[in-house]
């Protein structure tokens, strides 16, 4: 151990806990990395910064044993190491909470923490670890809930105690504070700056420049697949991070403070009364809902997971019955749903039918495929979807031109009324600038706009006017960012 | 130049599958200890000897397979995975029997027409048992249809040995159809009946109906992305499921009153050697395309009638042609993970974007 | 013996061999991997069971059954698990294929006709004492080896499932192959596992009907078993003690027809034949909301989440 082996450290220097160096990886035709490196040391919070598609989860992957890389090395404290599995990573302290919770709903915390360790299962004494462990790191959790039951930040919590079960000295946390409200967010990052200064490494994806620059102690940019900066902290600015993610040419929207609010001009396009609504298991997720939204304005909502927004969106769109109360929507509502990929579109169909797929239900006879099909290059012009042909599937295009064709074919025949769902996650800032732009023009031509984005700062950037659903009750708290994240809280623990 | 890629790309798969299925068999053969040359001659001869053998055992054989593989195309593509293409097949087949033994001969060919109707409804009828108890009642399709498979073979039995047993009362099968019943044939001499004709004009108009029609965009639509399906298309996705499994079943249905009214001319327990459970081999070969299907079903027809000859001119049980049809479908399943693994064949064989709008010669997603 | 205890006999008699399969298809299932070949696995340990009975005697021939079970549901496993392919496509080829090649290799073994070869079977074996109770005695302490074996699989599995870090992994597996591989599990090696138990199981069930009951082989004698059992899983709610109460309810609607026909009611055997298929399908759609399934059962695991 502590023995230099590189010839790209001083040599006084101990070893770093983990280095990465000239990791590449190819998906077919795909470059996902080409040449990364990352170190980081004992008692270091380090942020890995990079656009969407930069590489920074695959190269977490690779780090984890998920994914093993086409090319480069992996050290841990100077000793070189293959990691085939992530059990073989566990092995060497490292642990990863990815940005998709790799818990089981059925099982209990103690049976997703006792998962894959060896020995005799013994879930008494799992859960004295547990609580062990909740106590010592202050991360509080009940060893006998069942998963499906826990809120998100619960579950977020139950990823970390599982890595630290493990004896994780290396912690990696890919997007940690995407799902959890302000105040959670910043308990998440008070605490992995304790593991640190208590020895541990923590490696933090993220997107919020001034969130990292708070906490980090070093960071790394990721572009295109390639290390283009490694500083400390203290050397870098957020003008300095941003381009180096974007590269010589950017061209990011402008950041803005929520616009001032527009002369309420429009007619009330959607109104509701009093509404509930039910989740798929038939629990009552929205309780009160009573909202108005003018035509020609975007309305933003802000709520933490589970407050009923899912539902209250669908009621909106029309694409969920409630279960009392009024609602008054128009005949044809558009609807961009978070999950494009299982609710918007058929991936293997091609872009012509997925056109067709909007109005379905009431079409008549004969597909008239060659008008549908010269319907779908003007949309594709319009809104920019870079595509071979209306033949292709849409498979075959990229996560951001998916979202622009799923935007686009919901605002073809102008609707009255357009509901977003979490327009851009997933996209990169370019794809996100297009959404936005797309969503401000329908504004502009008077369609009614509602948009909930679980980041309450693109919610904030989009919005003339924010509404907050907090415990199935929809509620306007100003436009303040602090006023409005303490009313998301609210009433809902 | 673009177009001889796409033929090769489409018939890839199923030659590999032909191909790797043969050798299977003659290995099998050779291991068994029977003449090889001799087997695969008499195959041979049973299924493309002569005309009057193509006409009277290939094509004949191939008339149900299609109708069945017809029905499992409908069903797999509307994302159904209807088993049971063997009792509602049967089920046709028992209820134009009922309605052929009973009518008027006088009624003619508006008699066979009425039988292939009830036979239709009735195949219908018994795929929406499975329908209902899936809706309704969440039971898993798969093992609905292969219970109500049973229950159809019991009742069939109970059928002819009941109800409708021939009138001496000694076989366990009905009474013989009415000449005047029965469907014309098509060449004087062969089996050959207008059976075969309906079975590729049913081909014809559902590759039609799938995609051309309003019905069969919102049937493909759900089955490849249901969710999508409903929330985009505001589909209602359990109706069309529905319907599309009715669907199904009478399109088995229609394939069981053909083979009473065509070749059997009566109802026994054993009228069926498996079609329904062939079909699903028919479909997966052609890609769950109607057109291609009719080739597809030509092929195992060829396989059905040469394995008779097989096992009366060289004694090679029958059952060894199951075990090459297997093969089939497990080829088939296998290539399609070659085909996605190996990157040289995914740009020879898979590459560029699908050239029509109905996206027939891949449909991956909505291929089980 | 009084007709009620008869009645209990063949009960057990006809859910030995369903238990035993559905045993099997339940670990399985709870792996995530639903194998409709089963039906072809049960006839194959038929013939492997008579092929190895001539030779070696009835229990060493009962494991030879379990083998060749086994055998065939590997390939299923490397078709399904290894290939990716859709399960229920490729679980019916599987039992095409087994019914085909058992229906072959028994004219090529034991001659055209199929002249009937019996094999020596396993003698009831009673339990001292309980054998003599009244009613029960007979159907649950005086029977073959198999019966006993299946028995016992029951608190075996539901220990295993429930108490072991490898049961675990299974019932995780089929929950979420994705969380189970981020555990450090392999879904692949684990389905194989569950997939090749299920094989193990269905063969044994095999053997046990040509071993302990009919002491002959007959071409498509598992005569939709193999299907009655994956639906005594589901009926069970995928678990062990479900698939016990299950298989025996199953049994007792097939032993129906020796109580009718003790009790002179006359109805044609066909209705017997159905009977249980009709009984299993109201059962399943009276279960309704009770029961879930393993959330991924069936399902492809992506092959970016496998190893």
């Amino acid at each position: 151990m502590g023995i230099p082996s590189g010839t790209n450290r001083a040599v006084n220097t101990p070893a770093p806990r983990l280095a990465l160096t000239g990791i590449s990886r190819r998906f077919g035709n795909v470059t996902a990395l080409d040449g990364a490196s990352l170190t980081a040391a004992r008692g270091e919070v380090h942020a890995l910064l990079g656009e969407n598609g930069a590489g920074k989860s695959s190269l977490m992957k690779i780090a984890f044993g998920l994914d093993q890389p086409d090319a480069g090395t992996i050290e841990l404290d100077g000793q070189r190491t293959v990691l085939r599995t992530p059990r073989e990573a566990m092995a060497r302290g490292i642990g990863m909470v990815q940005q998709h919770f790799a818990l089981v709903d059925a099982l209990t915390v103690s049976e997703n923490v006792a998962l894959g360790s060896g020995g005799r299962l013994d879930l008494a004494a799992t859960a004295n670890t547990i609580r062990r462990l909740s106590a010592a790191s202050g991360l509080p959790l009940d060893p006998d809930a069942r998963v499906s039951t826990l809120a998100v930040g619960a579950q977020q919590r139950l990823e970390i105690i599982k890595a630290l079960a493990r004896n994780a000295e290396v912690l990696i946390l890919d997007e940690p504070t995407a799902v959890l409200v302000p105040a959670e967010a910043r308990e998440l990052l008070n605490w992995t700056r304790r593991f640190a200064d208590a020895g541990g490494t923590v490696i933090l994806i993220a997107h919020k420049l001034r969130e990292i620059l708070s906490i980090a102690d070093r960071v790394t940019v990721l572009r295109r697949g390639t290390t283009v900066l490694t500083a400390s902290a203290s050397d870098v600015t957020e003008q300095l991070l941003a381009d180096a993610m974007l590269g010589a040419t950017r061209s990011a929207p402008p950041m803005r403070s929520m616009a001032a609010p527009r002369a309420a001009a429009g007619t009330p396009t959607i109104t509701l009364v009093n509404v509930a609504a039910n989740d798929p298991s038939g629990v009552e997720r929205l309780t009160n809902a009573s909202l108005s939204v003018n035509s020609g304005e975007i309305v933003g909502i802000a709520a933490i997971e589970g407050a009923g927004q899912r539902e209250l969106l669908r009621v909106i769109a029309g694409r969920l019955e409630p279960t009392r109360g009024t609602v008054t929507i128009p005949e044809v509502v558009g609807f961009v749903p978070e999950d494009r990929q299982r609710d918007a579109i058929v991936l293997d169909a091609t872009l012509t039918e997925n056109l067709a797929l909007r109005g379905a239900d009431r079409r008549r006879g004969l597909m008239p495929w060659q008008s549908l099909s010269s319907t779908t290059s003007d949309m594709l012009r319009v809104h920019d979807v870079r595509a071979v042909d209306t033949r292709a599937t849409i498979r075959t295009l990229s996560g951001g031109n998916q979202q622009k064709f799923v935007v686009g074919r919901e605002l073809a025949d102008s609707p009255l009324a357009l509901v977003v769902e979490n327009p851009t996650r997933g996209l990169d800032i370019r794809a996100t600038a297009a959404v936005h732009a797309a969503l401000r023009t329908a504004r502009d031509a008077g369609t009614a706009v509602v948009v909930y984005s679980s980041d309450l700062d693109e919610v904030l950037l989009l919005s003339d006017r924010v509404l907050v659903v907090a415990a199935g009750a929809v509620r306007d708290a100003g436009s303040d960012r602090d006023a409005i994240g303490l009313a998301m809280l609210d009433a809902s623990r | 130049m673009a177009r001889l890629p796409r033929v090769i790309r489409a018939l890839f798969e199923p030659m590999l599958a032909i191909t790797l299925s043969l050798i299977v068999l003659t290995a099998l053969l050779a291991v068994s200890g029977y003449s090889v040359s001799a087997a695969l001659t008499a195959l041979w001869h049973g299924a493309f000897g002569s005309w009057s053998v193509i006409a009277s055992g290939t094509l004949v054989r191939a008339t149900p397979l299609l109708f069945a593989g017809l029905a499992v195309t409908v069903a797999f593509r509307a994302g159904i995975l209807n088993i049971g293409a063997e009792g509602q097949l049967l089920a046709g087949a028992a209820a134009a029997t009922a309605v052929s033994v009973t009518i008027s001969p006088t009624l003619g060919i508006a008699g066979v027409a009425l039988a292939l109707v009830v036979g239709g409804a009735a195949g219908g009828m018994w795929a929406g048992i499975a329908a209902v108890l899936r809706q309704r009642f969440g039971v898993l399709e798969v093992i609905s249809t292969i219970m109500l498979n049973v229950i159809m073979l019991h009742l069939t039995g109970l059928l002819v040995r009941g109800p409708l047993q021939e009138g001496t009362g000694t076989f366990p099968q009905s009474a013989l159809i009415d000449p005047a019943l029965r469907l014309p044939r098509i060449f004087p001499g062969t089996r050959l009946h207008v059976g075969v004709a309906l079975a590729v004009l049913s081909a014809l108009g559902l590759a039609w109906v799938l995609r051309h029609t309003a019905q069969g965009f919102r049937l493909r639509m759900t089955g490849a992305n249901p969710r999508a399906a409903a929330s985009a298309g505001g589909i209602g996705v359990a109706r069309v499921a529905m319907s599309a499994f009715i669907a199904s079943g009478a399109i088995a249905g229609l394939g069981g009153a053909v083979e009473v009214t065509g070749v059997t001319f009566a109802l026994y327990e054993n009228l069926s050697p498996g079609y329904g459970y062939t079909a699903i081999a028919v479909a997966l070969l052609a890609r769950l395309n109607p057109m291609a299907a009719i080739g597809s079903a030509v092929v195992f027809g060829a396989l059905e009638a040469g394995a008779a000859a097989m096992q009366r001119e060289a004694e090679v049980p029958a059952g060894m042609v199951g075990v090459a049809e297997a093969c089939v479908i497990l080829v088939l399943l296998a290539s399609e993970w070659i085909g996605a693994r190996a990157g040289r064949w995914s740009t020879l064989f898979r590459g560029g974007p699908p050239s029509k709008h109905v996206s027939e010669l891949s449909p991956t997603s909505d291929q089980p | 013996m009084s007709a009620l205890a008869d009645f209990l006999d063949a009960s057990v008699r006809s859910a030995t061999p369903l238990l035993l399969a559905a045993i099997g298809e339940t670990v399985s299932e709870r792996s995530g991997v639903i194998n409709v070949g089963l039906e072809g696995t049960i006839i194959v340990g038929c013939l492997a069971g008579l092929a190895a009975a001539t030779i070696v005697g009835p229990t060493a021939a009962l494991a030879a059954a379990g083998i060749a079970g086994l055998l065939l549901a590997l390939i299923f496993a490397i078709i399904a698990i290894w290939l990716g392919a859709e399960q229920i496509i490729a679980g019916t080829a599987i039992t095409m294929m087994g019914l085909g090649l058992t229906g072959t290799l028994y004219r090529v073994l034991y001659g055209d006709a199929g002249a009937a070869l019996s094999a020596p079977t396993m003698a009831p074996i009673g339990v001292p004492l309980l054998q003599d109770l009244p009613l029960i005695g007979g159907a649950f302490f005086r029977q073959p080896l198999p019966t006993y074996l299946a028995i016992a699989l029951v608190p075996a599995v539901w220990w295993w499932l429930n108490r072991t870090h490898s049961g675990l992994a299974i019932r995780a597996t089929g929950e979420n192959p994705a969380a189970a591989r981020a555990s450090g599990i392999s879904p692949r090696r684990v389905q194989t596992a569950g997939a090749l138990f299920g094989g193990l199981c269905g063969g044994l069930a095999g053997g046990t009907l040509v071993l302990a009951q009919v002491g002959t082989f007959a071409e498509g004698m598992s005569a939709g078993r193999g299907f009655i059992a994956i639906a005594i899983v589901a009926l069970g709610r995928w678990s062990p003690v479900g698939a016990a109460i299950a298989a025996l309810f199953f049994g007792m609607a097939s032993a129906l027809q020796f109580l009718f026909q003790s009790l002179e009611l006359k109805l044609p055997y066909q209705v017997f034949l159905a009977l249980p298929y009709a009984l299993t399908l109201l059962a399943l759609a009276f279960a309704r909301g009770r029961y879930r399934a393993p959330a991924a059962l069936g399902a492809r695991i992506g092959t970016a989440d496998i190893t």
